[in-house]
């Protein structure tokens, strides 16, 4: 890397004390660049084995990489911790301005320790820190919250905002972190670290230069990578219909989890799909800074007082596949403007979408099996598609009034731990399911996947792609996915967007790396990626993570998935198979 | 001609033309931006795109106690950065906060109406148009 880039530099918080230091670290942005490779080593450096994931221990670390405010796309924001839903390895990336920000300020990571006695939130303005009294923003939403930090703080245009409401002032296990209003850290719950630190929120902007190994070369790549970016077809379904524009494939293929996977079609797709959002409630586009793309999709609901006539209330809310899929066809909500009431108040509490749907999707399927004891729901009765009831129950979930909400509020591992109905809980390593019912790469993906994402190793999409046409035997499909992992971290350690992964080939990453003063080969890519989902592993067995001991929810086999020869015995000789080969792999001492 | 901006309600806030605007004056990063992207109060009420609207009578030039800003003959403002005291007087006059300021060396940075950064908007936001037009937003 450059000498002079200010990327080496680490912000280091400490809440308990109120001070912070900053510390070159070339050592670990020349290894791992930067974003999850450098994220994970920090993880390694500052959390203590066994920590209380909701203990002052327990580090935040932000890291941005060093492709971040010099190339388009390099726009996400890598947040690592330990998770409170898992008990282990929590990563979840953020787009927004976040990354620019963070960079821009000065930095290519910030880590955050101890924990506050009171509400604070951060200002960060190059390096200078300050903690300011939040305790008038404790229990305020997210919106509200942006809005007010955002009168209160300089840095308009060149700042991200990055806060909770109030499922991560409770502590709810899978609250997100939310910044720019609509884009969140939204998996494994940061959310419920900083609210257990009393850290309601961190403002960080900055306007700063970046080196380069020679301005004239600079410009033409960017120049190509711009123009690539905005031309290629592979960016176009992310431009015009947004993520939404999946419901109705997926939905045809058979692969979209339905009521909770009691189903993978939904009668109701055409209502909550891509196309219907655009033609009735597209209100505005927005983009992360710095990528051209514009993926960012807002609905505007227009909702009349019924107590009162000619007053309405107009809310922008955003909509992705993920929460459609989640608060949507799980619920079996196939109404658009159910599905916006219900994501606004999702929002505004920043709880993570994807994890909060599924739980309801169980307490539902539950409820109606007579497993949860009348008079523990609070007069909650819950029905596929009935969205007030929803909205209920997730608000007792956020506030948890009893002994049953504050299991949901664990996550659905834990509730069906305490009242049964695992076999329909779904959950893989922990983590709530995404919105992928296409078959055994997507589900042993998410099993496998470091992070229990389905953006770990795309496995999904070798069901839609390859398996569908071809049986692959389970070993090969394992090694398919590592495969893809290991380059993913890569991707990821630049904070490249993962929706721009078809652009971004070894071939063009090593020559913009150059301009960054990396000399790398694409060879010494794939040795890197590999290494960091290594560390990753090394991690997640350090603290008990056991691919031996994954619970597999029998659901799965019960719906048929498009894959047809999908079974239990396929599934775990693909685990036993990934088992022996990540310890061999992470116990082979370096040559 | 002019940069001006052509249609704000289709900004998506990416900010592709303040890094191209500091690209050109050299640097990566936006340190060297004289562009400014921010939204109205918030994403979801969209963005305000702050661009020098090459004033015909500019208030910048006319408070420059040195006359380091000089009107340009079509439009547009030059800068004579030997001549400038960084008073910062030419920054409070203008009132839509189109000169932006490079705090190392302590002097404004103004636009010269190129129309690098108009190459790089996705959505035709900002374009180079004619003198006579005004009617621009």
């Amino acid at each position: 890397m450059l000498n002079d880039d200010p990327l080496a530099n680490i912000l280091y918080i400490d809440l308990s004390k109120r001070t912070f230091k900053i510390e070159k670290r070339h050592d670990l942005f020349e290894k791992y660049m930067g974003g999850a490779g450098v994220a994970t080593a920090i993880l390694h450096e500052e959390c203590p084995e066994d920590s209380d994931p909701l203990g002052p221990d327990n580090p935040i670390i932000f890291a941005v990489g060093p492709l971040t405010a010099l190339f388009p796309l390099a726009s996400k924001t890598v947040a690592m911790f330990k998770s409170p839903l898992t008990g282990n390895l929590g990563e979840s990336h953020c787009g927004g301005r976040s990354a620019v920000a963070i960079r821009m300020a000065g930095y290519g990571a910030i880590v955050i320790k101890g924990s506050s006695d009171m509400p604070v939130y951060l200002s960060i303005d190059n390096n200078q820190v300050y903690f300011r009294d939040a305790s008038s923003l404790w229990g305020m939403g997210n919106f509200a919250t942006g809005r007010i930090i955002r009168e209160n703080e300089t840095g308009a245009g060149l700042r991200a905002i990055m806060r909770i409401g109030r499922a991560g002032e409770n502590l709810v296990s899978y609250a997100c972190v939310t910044s720019e209003t609509y884009r969140h850290f939204g998996r494994l719950g940061l959310g419920a670290v900083f609210g257990s630190k009393k850290l309601k929120a961190l403002v960080v902007s900055g306007k700063s230069s970046l080196p380069v190994s020679d301005i004239k070369t600079y410009k033409k790549i960017y120049e190509e990578v711009y123009k690539t970016a905005v031309d290629s077809p592979v960016m176009k379904k992310y431009h015009d219909l947004g993520t939404a524009e999946n419901i109705l494939p997926l939905n045809d293929f058979g692969g979209l989890p339905t009521r909770n996977l009691t189903e993978a079609r939904f009668e109701g797709a055409e209502g909550i799909s891509g196309e219907t959002f655009a033609q009735h409630y597209l209100g505005r586009r927005l983009a992360c800074s710095h990528c051209p793309i514009g993926c960012i999709h807002i609905a505007a609901l227009r909702e009349p007082y019924e107590d009162e006539p000619y007053f309405y209330k107009t809310s922008m809310i955003s909509y992705d596949y993920e929460p459609l899929y989640s608060l949507g066809s799980m619920l079996g909500i196939s109404n658009a403007t159910d599905f916006l009431k219900i994501m606004d108040k999702v929002e505004a509490w920043g709880a993570d979408a994807m994890s909060l749907g599924v739980i309801l999707a169980w307490f539902t399927e539950a409820q109606q099996k007579g497993l949860i004891p009348e008079g523990e729901t609070m007069g909650v009765r819950l029905e596929w598609g009935c969205v007030e009831e929803y909205i209920k129950a997730a608000g007792y979930i956020v506030s948890q009034p009893n002994d049953f909400y504050k299991a949901l509020a664990k996550g659905v591992e834990h509730a069906a731990s305490i009242y049964g109905g695992k076999e329909f809980a779904l959950a893989f390593g922990g983590n709530e399911m995404p919105g992928y019912h296409t078959g055994p790469a997507a589900h042993i993906g998410a099993l496998i996947g470091a992070r229990h994402s389905h953006l770990d190793n795309g496995g999904y999409g070798v069901d839609q792609k390859t398996l569908i046409n071809q049986e692959m035997k389970p070993q090969e499909l394992v090694d398919t996915l590592i495969t893809e992992e290991s380059w993913r971290q890569i991707l990821s350690s630049l904070v490249v967007c993962f929706f721009a992964r078809g652009l971004f080939t070894p071939e063009l990453v090593t020559s913009l790396l150059a301009v960054a003063g990396f000399d790398l080969s694409t060879d010494d890519l794939q040795r890197i990626g590999r290494d960091i989902y290594n560390e990753k592993y090394r991690f997640k067995i350090r603290e008990g993570f056991d691919l031996d001991n994954l619970r597999i929810p029998e659901r799965i086999f019960e719906t048929p998935s498009p894959i047809s020869w999908m079974n239990e015995r396929y599934i775990k000789d693909a685990l036993e198979y990934a088992q022996k080969t990540i310890v061999k792999e992470i116990t082979t001492p370096d040559l | 001609m002019r940069l001006a901006v052509l249609e704000t309600e289709k900004c998506i806030g990416c900010q592709s033309c303040m890094f191209a605007c500091s690209r050109i004056h050299g640097e990566a990063g936006l340190s060297a931006s004289c562009i400014g992207v921010r939204s109205i109060g918030g994403m979801e009420r969209g963005f305000t795109v702050i661009v020098c609207k090459s004033c015909e009578d500019p208030p910048c030039a006319k408070v420059c106690p040195t006359q380091a800003l000089t009107p340009r003959k079509g439009g547009g403002i030059h800068f004579d950065a030997d001549k400038c005291i960084g008073c910062g007087y030419c920054r409070d006059a203008c009132i839509i906060g189109a000169v932006f300021w490079d705090d190392e060396i302590n002097k404004p940075m103004i636009c010269v109406h190129c129309g690098y950064c108009a190459d790089f908007c996705p959505h035709g936001v900002l374009g180079l148009q004619k003198r006579e037009a005004k009617d621009a937003e």
